[in-house]
């Protein structure tokens, strides 16, 4: 069912499954770069503990610092610190970074095409009983819309360790993002991961499920269940917002003649504005977006507001079978013209 | 340079300011005018390491335009000191110019950040001078800030990393003309008391007069003596300094001259 190639967990689709925060990974790989790399250096936002980089700090002090409460601040000294020859992974929440400092994100750092790596930890609806203002649902649309930066949204702790070291080997500007909730171990350390370059995770062709995040299991669990009953999606992991992988949506969108996109975002301005706008020039095709319908959050459970806000299995198996809907009549239409 | 050649050069630097913005017909006059002997004393006086044959020399220091609307004033410096041919000053903010409106690193020798969105440089600043410290490197960092800069909140954020991480090789000046496009300072917001301020935020404060090429360099020079603690200089200027009918008049903050003007201006500098 799963494409072999991708080396998925062998237990993705048990009760077993391991779940981590993805925000481990990063933890994970900035140990990884400061054995490595010598240049890397990590500035905290008085989130030391919740961004996973206290391990960085207890091996490294020389090369982390404290900034305390200061996001716009912090971008601005990262871009400076890059400027002779730094590595600067700037760890806060995505609420704030990009959310508060993103005039210094756009000059600073974008305009400037400084080497920083921005890292918006506890981004999404997942955070949970914090409520609405840490639940950063519009980061994605804020960061791709400038010119030169790299969006990735990693769906687990693995790929998040991956994405972390290939930002550090990438010269300019990156945005990472990290949910705060424990999510499915979906891939593994043999799981292929290139910056840009989605992956196919299984293979269909009724209908292709675009997602990145959390929302990657969620888009394998609807089409495992989706199956039992004759439908059969693929499932792309589409973890580099930008640069987006255009081949291999616009493969998928012709394959399977519809898409879904399913990310832990506003619906507008994230992975399915940016599948809409390059489908809409190179393969337009029915469309449903799973996300965040244009609203704020609110406090409660993880899962209790993903259920809510309609971004679980349940929801894209609901969009499934309305886009697959679509998909008919239009050639039903196009047949009677 | 000496002290009379330096003076002789800061009214080389204005005659091409003017020209410039005349030739512009777009950009700000009356801060870069303010501005003219401080630079002219940083580039010219010996007090600061570059090699303008080489401008991303690791050895240099590095002068941060946080308040980038100046940056007239900068590029004139600049081709001055040779990073960059005279003849490009007459292509300032024309379409495909190196010499953007507000300075652009990727376009221009010699600069060293973008700026223009007040409050940013002294952060990238901060951070350089946080690196070189960190990597035990002598490179001082010298940050060139607007008084009405100052009231941007991220500023002050800067000066708490700057006192944070003892930023000794860090030395900020401030234009401090009093004067910002709704009018004066104290009229649009509340600086002062801007001494206690920056002794509050743990800062060597120093005051000087900037039109004063003798005084500046004088205040320079103590203020770049490391000793634990971030230096400012607020640097007492006068918007339009050195055009009589421009001068302590914030009308001429954000307008060029135009050619009338321009002939009057560069009449009483001596440049026609």
């Amino acid at each position: 069912m799963v494409n072999e190639a991708m080396k998925l967990a062998e237990n993705l689709f048990n009760n077993d499954v391991k779940m981590t925060p993805t925000r481990d990974g990063y933890g994970e790989a900035l140990v990884e770069l400061g054995e490595s790399n010598p240049n890397v250096v990590v500035l905290s936002g008085d989130l030391t503990e919740s961004t996973r980089t206290e391990g960085f700090k207890h091996k490294f002090p020389d090369r982390f610092y404290e900034m305390g409460i200061c996001e716009q601040n912090m971008v601005g000294v990262a871009c400076g610190l890059s400027m002779v020859g730094k590595i600067p992974f700037v760890a806060t929440y995505a609420a704030f970074v990009p959310g508060r400092a993103f005039d210094q994100i756009r000059i600073s750092a974008g305009y400037n095409r400084s080497n920083v790596k921005l890292s918006g930890a506890h981004a999404g609806i997942s955070v949970g009983p914090d409520g609405a203002t840490h639940q950063m649902m519009e980061d994605i649309a804020l960061m791709r819309t400038l010119p030169g930066m790299t969006v990735i949204a990693p769906c687990d702790r693995e790929e998040t360790r991956k994405a972390t070291i290939e930002a550090a080997n990438l010269e300019g500007p990156v945005y990472l993002r990290f949910g705060r909730d424990k999510v499915p171990e979906v891939t593994t350390k043999e799981t292929p991961f290139k910056i840009g370059k989605a992956n196919i995770l299984m293979d269909g062709s009724d209908v292709a499920i675009i997602a990145n995040g959390p929302l990657v299991y969620e888009a394998l669990d609807a089409a495992k269940t989706l199956r039992r009953n004759g439908v059969y999606c693929m499932v792309v992991n589409m973890h580099t917002v930008k640069p987006l992988d255009v081949t291999t949506l616009v493969y998928a969108a012709r394959k399977c003649g519809a898409v879904i996109t399913a990310e832990e975002h506003q619906i507008t301005g994230g992975l399915g504005g940016a599948v809409a706008e390059t489908l809409a020039r190179n393969n337009p095709v029915p469309q449903e977006f799973i996300g965040m319908p244009d609203s704020y959050g609110e406090s409660g459970k993880p899962r209790e507001l993903m259920e809510k806000y309609g971004m679980s299995s349940t929801a894209i198996i609901e969009a499934v079978k309305k886009v697959i809907a679509r998909k008919a009549s239009g050639r039903i239409f196009a047949g009677v013209l | 340079m000496d002290i009379q050649n330096l003076k002789h050069k800061a009214t080389e630097l204005r005659i091409d300011l003017i020209k410039m913005l005349e030739k512009a017909g777009s950009g700000h006059t009356g801060g870069p005018l303010g501005m003219a002997d401080i630079f002219t004393a940083l580039y010219f006086g010996g007090l600061v390491k570059y090699d303008a044959k080489n401008p991303k020399w690791e050895e240099r220091d590095r002068i941060v335009l946080s308040n980038g609307h100046i940056c007239p004033i900068l590029y004139v410096a600049l081709a001055h000191a040779d990073f960059f041919p005279k003849e490009a000053l007459s292509t300032l903010r024309q379409l495909g110019t190196m010499l953007q409106g507000h300075p652009h690193r990727l376009d221009t020798p010699g600069v060293e950040i973008s700026s223009g969105s007040l409050g940013q440089g002294i952060s990238a600043a901060a951070g350089m001078a946080l690196g070189f410290k960190s990597d035990k490197k002598p490179n001082k960092v010298i940050c060139l800030m607007g008084d009405g800069e100052l009231e941007e909140g991220s500023c002050w954020e800067a000066f708490m990393t700057a006192s944070r991480y003892k930023l000794d090789n860090l030395i900020v000046i401030v234009d401090r003309n009093y004067l910002q496009i709704d009018g004066h300072t104290e009229d649009v917001s509340c600086l002062e008391d801007l001494d206690k301020r920056f002794e509050a935020f743990q800062f060597n404060v120093f005051r000087c007069d900037g039109n004063n090429m003798e005084e500046f360099i004088k205040t320079f020079e103590k203020a770049s003596k490391p000793n634990g603690k971030p230096s400012v200089i607020l640097a007492r200027t006068f918007m339009g300094q050195g055009v009589s009918f421009m001068k302590d008049d914030h009308s001429w903050h954000g307008k060029p001259p135009n050619k009338q003007e321009a002939e009057l201006a560069l009449k009483e500098l001596g440049g026609i």
